[in-house]
């Protein structure tokens, strides 16, 4: 059977992810997900033309919060939790790629 | 103390009573773990001093008669966040991180004055169905210590069958409370999909995953679900439908009697092994010998759910599970040298595998031209196994079937072959991706090891399973089955 | 070669509201670094979002004043990406069942109407603030999850021009609802622009380039107006315009490459779990539609036609909701409309600019701006008294008791007057034969010597009168 998924498209899914493999877990990894998306691709025989798609079974619909401020009080305990925190901010690393504003 | 053979009410009486203190009873429990929880790893936490002064403040204040759950200890699943207490979801990733806020069900069963002793094991982030997939331990099936107690409540599961508490709380978003049930011989619930607030339950799939209890009996489960159940402003998704004294019903006068049944050929077919077929099938002669009818009836599209569900779980999992990203908890890798590194650093180190191929999985059935294909297409198919419940729960009051199609697997048979690990779950399933309620409870033996049968049910009419499992369980002897492991016995 | 431009906006607005769009935290500015968060803010495991319905309701305002169809059945989206100000490495927004879709608003440029079409609008979650540094940046999160709503334009606009005037159309129809600010320059409402040229008759549009660092309607346009510009030279010389993303130079006025973009970004939507979906009732779009505000363009057309305003005053007066309010007070209380504008544009703006303070900020009421414009009116004060009662009006104090306190009353009785002007005129036989033999200037003398005597306060219209009366007779 054709690869359903690829060592390439592997890797660009790894990217989207914020995951790295070494080759060795690429090697295991890609059969794996080729499997798998196999099974995935079973779902081909259900007829489901007509049908909505489900993406939730609550019984809720139109719940919603009234606009009332309320501080909850958990910035100290917040930034305490921070690997790294300086003056009431979060620090992270430099961010190399400036694209974003 | 052995309390191995007491439920929750005998408890409660005991102490109301003033026979033992709660703050004796805790330290029992202390002691019970601290013996038999070697064998059976079933705790990644225990919070002995936490219990213990909780216990002493109930104790004097004086446990009420309308307290039924007062000064008796239970355990949580590690998914469940808990205020100081460290909260790890199995995962490497958030090894030392302690919450600052407690899950919506820690604080109905601390209001109920019910004792959290620990924190118990699980697949990393609920992600398995042999709790293999722990970073940090394996547990063990109390009946055989070869065998895994199923996943991926496997630790909650194996903490009541093994007598270390009468009561703790799982999760399940594909089977993670029924099947590990099953496999100890004990009862666990899967609520109706918004009968319990997910508010600190740490998501695996949102529009899937629901907390329910596991206990030693139906009733002691009923009692649990009305503690823990019931309408949360901070879960938009959970019900506000009323919720009912489910132990109430549960007495002599309790019957199924004229009640219809629904028995899918499709949960008795190919790889359900014959011990456990031959398990429900004596089920169901049990229920028509109590007045019930049994049908056999199709669940047509049983088969793709497996397939469904991994699409859709994995897809809300890698979206969910983004943001640990090593920058405002948990783990950070060493030696990043920008933010690039901190992201996959910190989650290539901190995520184990199975939650990785989740994840890959997730990402891929989201991504720019599998979308429809893969996501969609799922969850249209999702409304089609619905619409196969609804239609035989038109005119069954519930359904019968097995839990998993084999007793508990053997440590490491299957932890290499995810397809196979997957398959495991094509019972649970399909009532996660329809949102009803599932009590798994015992149901026979073999070889040693028990077999569970699971009763679905039509959505917040947990009641009904209840009252079914109770009829079960007083006309069968299953329940009363120990295992001859534990520091109990 | 003839070139056409498409262009599009995707504008940010920033809601005034008291909570965030899924997190009670207060939406407030000013406060300490991550002050205003908490377990959801932060993206904690186990938080779930819960939807604010002012949030809501406002998306549905704002979808009334820009003529926009109100989805019913509508639900939120997750856009899926990592970035340290956006902690659940998910937005929370709406994708494919916006709130509103299909709006216009109705632009004027040159004297040429023209509509201009609003795709649609979503109401999604903003993310916090990273401010970097040398080796770190620092992740304040106060403002993730403050309430917003984008409004994208259908590829209509055709000139740099257009785009101005659609903003200060979509700015103006905004501000008048009252759910936001609309400041570009305190961040509340923010623009996202791409533009492409191709030659007249191409059926294929051009490959557009997105700029950034347009921090005001004026770079806006002078940003466009630079990129038309260079890709049409592009073109011209046979090269072809590249997609990528580029910045505005607010010294130079140039554009300069940020960087190429190479595909789409991948954002993985899907419906968010979390949140069950919204059914909006007819009931509900009734009820936001009966309390909404008169919108600018209807109130410049009152003031036209009604109230005989020139475009111009009118287009002024309705700047901002308060401007126009406040006039509209003013002429309930019988205001002259035209002197009523006047002071608006003239006084008042200048007081408001030297205050560097919106009206609503000041102590200056309708009541007392009117009761001063009727003093001036009914001849009560001179406009040269009036710049001292105004200097009072700003202060709140009330004109007519400022007026009667200070003797401000201009004298108009001519029985009073008479007897000053007859004085006057015994003590200056000498301007009388002036003015008779045709030196007109001898009138002015008179006057001033009318209005020495009354230390200013005859009121020069009646004191012309009777002068001309007494020096004719």
């Amino acid at each position: 059977m054709a690869n359903r998924i690829d060592r390439d498209q592997v890797k660009h899914v790894a990217e989207l992810a914020k995951l790295e493999f070494t080759n060795n877990q690429l090697d295991a990894l890609t059969p794996q997900l080729d499997e798998i998306i196999g099974l995935f691709e079973s779902l081909s025989e259900v007829d489901t033309s007509n049908v909505e798609a489900t993406s939730n079974v609550t019984d809720q619909i139109n719940v919603m919060r009234e606009d009332v401020a309320d501080n909850w009080g958990q910035s100290e305990a917040l930034l305490k939790n921070a690997p790294e925190a300086q003056d009431g901010y979060i620090m992270v690393p430099t961010i190399i790629d400036e694209s974003e504003d | 103390m052995n309390y191995f053979k007491q439920d929750l009410a005998s408890l409660h009486a005991d102490l109301v009573a003033k026979k033992y203190s709660a703050k004796e009873l805790t330290q029992a429990t202390l002691d019970n773990i601290q013996a038999t929880d070697p064998e059976i790893n079933a705790f990644l936490h225990v919070n002995a001093d936490e219990a213990l002064a909780q216990a002493e403040k109930i104790d004097q204040a004086g446990i009420a008669d309308d307290q039924p759950l007062a000064g008796i200890p239970m355990a949580l699943k590690d998914n469940l966040v808990t205020k100081n207490i460290p909260t790890t979801a199995a995962s490497k990733i958030l090894a030392n991180f302690k919450p600052v806020y407690d899950a919506t069900v820690v604080e109905k069963l601390a209001h109920a004055n019910m004792i959290s002793v620990g924190k118990t094991n699980l697949d990393e982030f609920a992600m398995g169905s042999s709790t293999e997939n722990s970073a940090f331990k394996t547990t063990k099936n109390a009946w055989d210590h070869t065998k895994v107690p199923g996943g991926s409540s496997g630790g909650s599961a194996a903490a009541v069958a093994a007598g270390m508490v009468p009561a703790s709380l799982g999760s399940d978003t594909g089977g993670s409370i029924r099947q590990p049930a099953a496999f100890n011989g004990v009862v666990g619930m899967k609520p109706t999909y918004g009968r319990v607030s997910r508010w600190g339950l740490i998501a695996f799939a949102s529009s899937l995953d629901q907390i329910g209890p596991m206990t030693r009996s139906v009733k002691d489960n009923a009692m649990m679900l009305s503690a823990i159940a019931g309408h949360d402003d901070h879960d938009l998704t959970s019900s506000d439908k009323a919720v009912p004294n489910f132990a109430a019903d549960l007495n002599a006068a309790t019957s199924v009697k004229g009640m219809r049944i629904g028995l899918p050929k499709e949960f008795l077919a190919e790889g359900v092994s014959d011990d456990v077929k031959n398990a429900i099938l004596a089920a169901a002669d049990t229920y028509r010998k109590l007045g019930a009818t049994v049908d056999e009836v199709s669940l047509p599209h049983n088969q793709y759910g497996v397939a469904a569900y991994y699409i859709i779980a994995s897809s809300e999992a890698s979206s969910n599970l983004q943001r640990f990203d090593g920058i405002r908890y948990g783990f950070r890798a060493d030696d990043v040298k920008n933010l690039e590194d901190v992201y996959v650093k910190s989650r290539s180190e901190g995520f184990g595998d199975e939650v990785k191929r989740r994840i890959m999985l997730g990402t891929f059935s989201l991504s720019a031209g599998f979308y429809d294909a893969y996501f969609v297409k799922a969850a249209k198919v999702r409304t089609v196994i619905l619409n196969d419940f609804k239609a035989i729960l038109k005119d069954h009051d519930f359904i019968l079937g097995p839990v998993a199609p084999t007793t508990a697997f053997g440590i490491g048979a299957k932890i290499s072959d995810p397809v196979t690990m997957y398959m495991n779950d094509i019972l649970t399933i399909p009532v996660n991706l329809a949102g009803l309620p599932g009590l798994s409870l015992p149901a026979g033996f073999s070889n040693g090891l028990p077999i569970g049968m699971q009763l679905i049910g039509r959505p917040f009419d947990e009641s009904t399973l209840y009252k079914a499992g109770y009829a079960f369980e007083q006309n069968t002897a299953f329940h009363q089955e120990i295992p001859t492991l534990g520091g109990q016995n | 070669m003839n070139f056409e431009t498409t262009i599009g906006l995707e504008v940010h607005v920033e809601l005034k509201t008291h909570s965030k769009i899924f997190s009670p935290s207060p939406v407030e500015f000013g406060v300490k670094p991550n002050a205003n968060t908490n377990v959801i803010d932060w993206g904690y495991p186990g938080v779930l979002p819960t939807t604010n319905k002012g949030v809501v309701a406002d998306g549905i305002i704002a979808a009334l004043a820009l003529h926009a169809q109100v989805e019913q059945h509508t639900h939120f989206d997750r856009k899926n990406y990592f970035y340290p100000d956006n902690p659940k490495a998910y937005q929370i927004t709406q994708a494919d069942k916006p709130i509103a879709h299909d709006g216009w608003v109705e632009v004027d440029v040159d004297g040429v109407k023209k509509k201009i079409g609003i795709e649609e609008m979503h109401i999604e979650e903003d993310a916090g603030k990273n401010t970097h540094e040398r080796d770190h940046s620092y992740v304040d999160l106060n403002r993730q999850g403050t309430p917003l709503i984008e409004i994208v334009s259908k590829p209509d606009i055709a000139s740099p021009a257009e785009a101005y005037a659609y903003l200060e159309a979509l700015r103006q129809r905004i501000q008048f609802t009252g759910i936001s600010d609309v400041k570009m320059e305190e961040g509340s409402m923010r623009v996202d622009v791409n533009i492409s040229v191709r030659p007249v008759g191409q059926e294929k549009f051009g490959t557009k380039t997105e700029l950034k660092n347009l921090n005001s309607f004026t770079y806006v346009k002078r940003g466009l107006e630079y990129e038309e510009k260079r890709q049409q030279q592009v073109l011209m010389s046979g090269g072809s315009v590249r997609q990528e993303t580029r910045r505005f130079d607010e010294k130079t006025g140039e554009t300069i490459l940020m960087r190429v973009k190479e595909g789409s970004d991948d954002y993985r939507y899907f419906p968010e779990p979390d949140l069950p979906a919204l059914n909006i009732s007819d009931d509900w779009i009734k009820e936001l539609n009966d309390a909404m505000p008169e919108m600018p363009g209807k109130r410049r057309d009152r003031y036209v036609n009604e109230l005989g305003l020139t475009d111009y005053d009118a287009m002024v007066i309705t700047q901002t909701k308060e401007m126009s309010d406040f006039f509209d007070s003013m002429v309930a209380l019988k205001a002259d409309p035209k002197m009523a504008a006047n002071y608006l544009q003239g006084d008042v703006n200048a007081y408001l600019n030297d205050q560097q303070a919106d009206l609503s900020a000041t102590k200056l009421t309708p009541a007392n701006l009117a009761g001063m414009i009727n003093l001036i009116s009914d001849g009560t004060i001179s406009t040269k008294m009036a710049k001292k009662v105004f200097k009072a009006v700003t202060q709140g104090e009330e004109p007519k008791a400022f007026v009667e306190k200070h003797g401000l009353v201009q004298l108009s009785d001519p029985a009073k007057l008479q007897p000053i002007i007859d004085d006057v005129l015994d003590q200056n036989p000498q301007s009388i034969e002036d003015f008779n033999n045709g030196k007109d200037r001898a009138v002015g003398y008179l006057v001033g010597q009318i209005m020495k005597q009354t230390h200013g306060q005859a009121n020069p219209k009646v004191v012309n009168q009777l002068l001309m009366a007494a020096l004719k007779h």
